[in-house]
């Protein structure tokens, strides 16, 4: 046996043991999923703390770190076994954050060595909340034409400003920032701040969406003191670690785009609502072929998740690959439910009722309409796609 | 196994991009075209193949083959497919070594393959849609057996010097048990082959078998039991088709975005036309992946895994759309010169068109994989 088909076997043996029955049932709703942060109480779903704790133990929960900020410091391929036997038994991701998915990784690669220490284990074990204070009112496609303001008074900034579309504002610890430090230049005047919540002058204001979630909020900062240590790479160069991040975020967006576990909600749904016929076949043949076409493109793109994130580890990705694979699961994501809700029919139509978990049907379809939108546009990673990797001209 | 070509394979690419490139070009396929050649493609091209060891990638090297897998038979269908050279290969060094994969047959049979003087064809349809049914009747005669019937879409048919032939043996027409597969070399009593010329220029037969009596060790695997041969060469021969069709998609999308940098309209290139950029970047995305459907069945097909046979079907119908779409942007990107026969491009359109067809087509592969989930 190789090394790592016994890590390949132990990792089998260690989640049978330790993955509690619970977390290996599918994610239903918003609130299945553990975020942690100092708001999360560990007594409202003791199977999910007990996983939390129990992964970030092991530097799980961000196997790929190093061990020394609270990872598990495992190789490229031993991450990728782990997330194979993870998936076989169907677990539960012990912890969803901003943290793992994008601060992270911006801060290994540009970070201090004081700043990793500090900010990197809290967000292996889940104890600080973080979001993302990119988009303002005036800056969206167009972000780096933001204009939230970080004045310079010695030996911190005074912030300024206000951001908007910012994911769980209102349940978040800290916050990654872009702010303005220079007017001379528009990419060229941006440094990335990090800052607590709590700070005083910072306040939130949910938004109300079309799914009657308000999971974006509108942020303001009025005054807010910021250690000038709390800036992550140079001051002006904060759009090289914006950009970094986005690449980050939009492979988490692109992972929207994957069906989750063995199950597939989408084939059960339609079954239980349409019905098959005497051959077996789903009784609306025009569903059936639509949802059969739907599929080939979703394990396609299944397989195509795959090969970027081996790349990616090995180095040998494309910098703007990550547009086009937010670009494509972002677009597969709203296939899915709206076939979703073509096989649900009158019944995923339901809003409130307890059939139908509080309309969660319908309103996770209304949340997806915001994939091709949020961390930038289908329109712009096409743009990116066409000018990065295709090297056609500028307009 | 990380999903993306080892050192090996990457240097097997280099060499085959080089070599295809240089000996079976587009201008190649134009020539053979031009000429209206008989056979539709060339031996000696065919010859050299061989001299490169490509038509052993997929027989062991205890039998004189280089004994490598999918992976690397799909690196240079790939190129095959970026250049549409017209060429044996999928049918006799894919799917025709895979069913003769274990049986008697193999010994005779591969070493013409291996010294590229052997073509071998597959007569699998008996309608214009690829399906599972078998209908051509193989009777116990003697010692061996009499086979009569009609099959269709045979590419090469007309030149191989050996069919493989699906007949039914027992049951009926729709039922997978009773199938059996038999080696016929062309020029057996009472089996014709008329060519018949398609639209990509290739040659595809139309066969009719009457009484053409064989003997048993001309069967591959069991008698009744062929569909599980079938099965296999459909794999091999599906996964193939889709690397190709990758790079038919692939050489079309790259023609089209030269194009698109170079062609000047209002005084400009018209690559910098965001109405196009967008089409031309969506495009590039159906293309990666497909490329990735296709090497996952690939590496899936290599390590014997359960799960290849969904995957061969989604690498199959994956391709299908993405070259589908590929070419029909190609040419309305290129305008009006890419309606012209003298220009390339056309010839892409064409040759997508038949290996989209060839194995079953996206709806067919769609179906099974619904089939096989159980709607």
């Amino acid at each position: 046996m190789t090394d790592l088909d016994t890590f390949r076997t132990e990792t089998r043996a260690w989640l049978a043991e330790h993955c509690p029955p619970e977390m290996r049932e599918p994610v239903r709703a918003d609130t299945d999923i553990c975020w942690g942060g100092r708001r999360y109480d560990p007594a409202a779903n003791p199977p999910q703390a007990r996983w939390l704790t129990l992964m970030a133990e092991r530097g799980w929960t961000v196997p790929d770190w190093p061990k020394v900020y609270g990872g598990g410091g495992l190789s490229p391929a031993e991450t990728k076994i782990l997330r194979e036997e993870m998936a076989a038994i169907r677990a539960r991701n012990p912890l969803n954050s901003f943290g793992i998915s994008m601060l992270g990784p911006a801060l290994l690669k540009y970070g201090t060595e004081e700043q990793k220490r500090e900010h990197l284990p809290r967000i292996a074990r889940g104890e600080i909340r973080w979001c993302q204070g990119y988009s303002e009112p005036n800056a969206g496609s167009d972000l780096a034409g933001l204009a939230t303001s970080a004045e310079d008074a010695g030996d911190h900034y005074i912030v300024n400003g206000q951001k908007v579309w910012t994911s769980y504002a209102d349940k978040a610890d800290w916050i990654f920032c872009l702010v303005r430090t220079s007017k001379e230049s528009k990419q060229g005047g941006i440094s990335f701040v990090l800052f607590d919540m709590d700070s005083p002058g910072v306040s939130t204001k949910p938004i109300l969406l079309i799914s009657g979630y308000s999971p974006f909020c509108e942020t303001f900062f009025d005054n807010v003191t910021v250690p000038k240590a709390n800036r992550v790479h140079d001051e002006n160069k904060g759009w090289d670690v914006a950009k970094y991040l986005l690449g980050h975020e939009r492979e988490m967006i692109s992972g929207m785009g994957l069906a989750s576990g063995g199950r597939n909600p989408l084939v059960e749904g339609a079954i239980a609502t349409v019905g098959l016929d005497r051959d077996g076949r789903l009784a609306d043949p025009l569903l059936r072929a639509q949802i059969a076409v739907f599929e080939v493109r979703a394990k396609a793109f299944a397989a195509m998740s795959e090969r970027f994130i081996d790349e990616l580890k090995a180095g040998r990705s494309h910098p703007a690959q990550p547009s086009m694979m937010k670009y494509v699961g972002t677009e597969l994501n709203k296939a899915r439910h709206e076939l979703m809700m073509a096989a649900g029919g009158s019944d995923a139509l339901e809003w409130e009722s307890e059939r139908s978990r509080g309309g969660a049907g319908a309103r996770a379809w209304l949340r997806t309409k915001a994939n091709s939108i949020e961390g930038g546009t289908s329109e712009i990673q096409l743009n990116i796609v066409a000018k990065r990797i295709l090297e056609l001209p500028g307009a | 196994m990380p999903l993306y070509l080892n050192d090996e394979q990457t240097m097997l690419h280099d060499t085959a991009k080089d070599f295809v490139a240089e000996h079976a070009p587009v201008a190649h396929l134009r020539s053979l075209r031009d000429s209206n050649d008989p056979a539709g493609f060339s031996r000696d091209v065919w010859k050299q193949f061989a001299e490169m060891g490509f038509t052993g990638i997929l027989i062991g090297e205890d039998q004189g083959g280089l004994g490598l897998g999918h992976v690397e038979a799909g690196v240079v269908l790939e190129e095959i497919g970026r250049n549409l050279s017209p060429s044996p290969f999928l049918t006799t060094a894919v799917a025709a070594v895979e069913a003769l994969r274990g049986s008697a047959q193999a010994e005779r049979w591969y070493t013409g393959i291996l010294a590229g003087e052997t073509v071998a064809a597959l007569a699998i349809d008996e309608g214009a849609k690829h399906r599972d049914r078998v209908a051509l009747r193989a009777e116990r005669a003697g010692n061996g057996f009499r086979l009569s019937g009609a099959k269709q879409f045979v590419t090469h048919g007309h030149v191989a010097d050996m069919l493989i032939v699906a007949a039914r043996t027992a049951g009926g027409e729709d039922e997978a048990d009773g199938v059996t597969l038999f080696a016929v070399p062309r020029d057996t009593a009472g089996l014709t082959a008329t060519p018949e010329r398609l639209a990509d220029s290739s040659v595809a037969a139309r066969l009719t078998l009457e009484d053409v009596a064989v003997d048993a060790d001309a069967v591959l695997g069991e008698v009744d039991g062929g569909r599980a041969v079938l099965d296999r060469a459909l794999r091999a021969g599906r996964t193939g088709a889709a690397a190709e069709l990758v790079g038919v998609g692939a050489g079309a999308m790259d023609m089209t975005i030269g194009y698109l940098k170079q062609r000047k309209q209002f005084g400009v290139p018209i690559g910098s036309f965001q109405a196009l950029q967008h089409r031309a970047a969506h495009l590039y995305s159906e293309i990666e992946v497909a490329r990735a459907a296709v090497l996952k069945a690939q590496q899936l097909l290599d390590a014997g895994s359960d799960a290849a046979d969904e995957a061969v079907s989604v690498a199959k119908a994956m391709t299908g759309m993405a070259t589908t779409l590929s070419v029909q942007e190609s040419v309305q990107m290129h305008g009006g010169i890419g309606m012209t026969d003298e220009y390339d491009v056309g010839f892409y359109m064409k040759r997508a068109r038949v290996l989209a067809e060839m194995f079953g087509d996206t709806h067919y592969h769609a179906d099974r994989l619904a089939r096989a989930a159980g709607y």
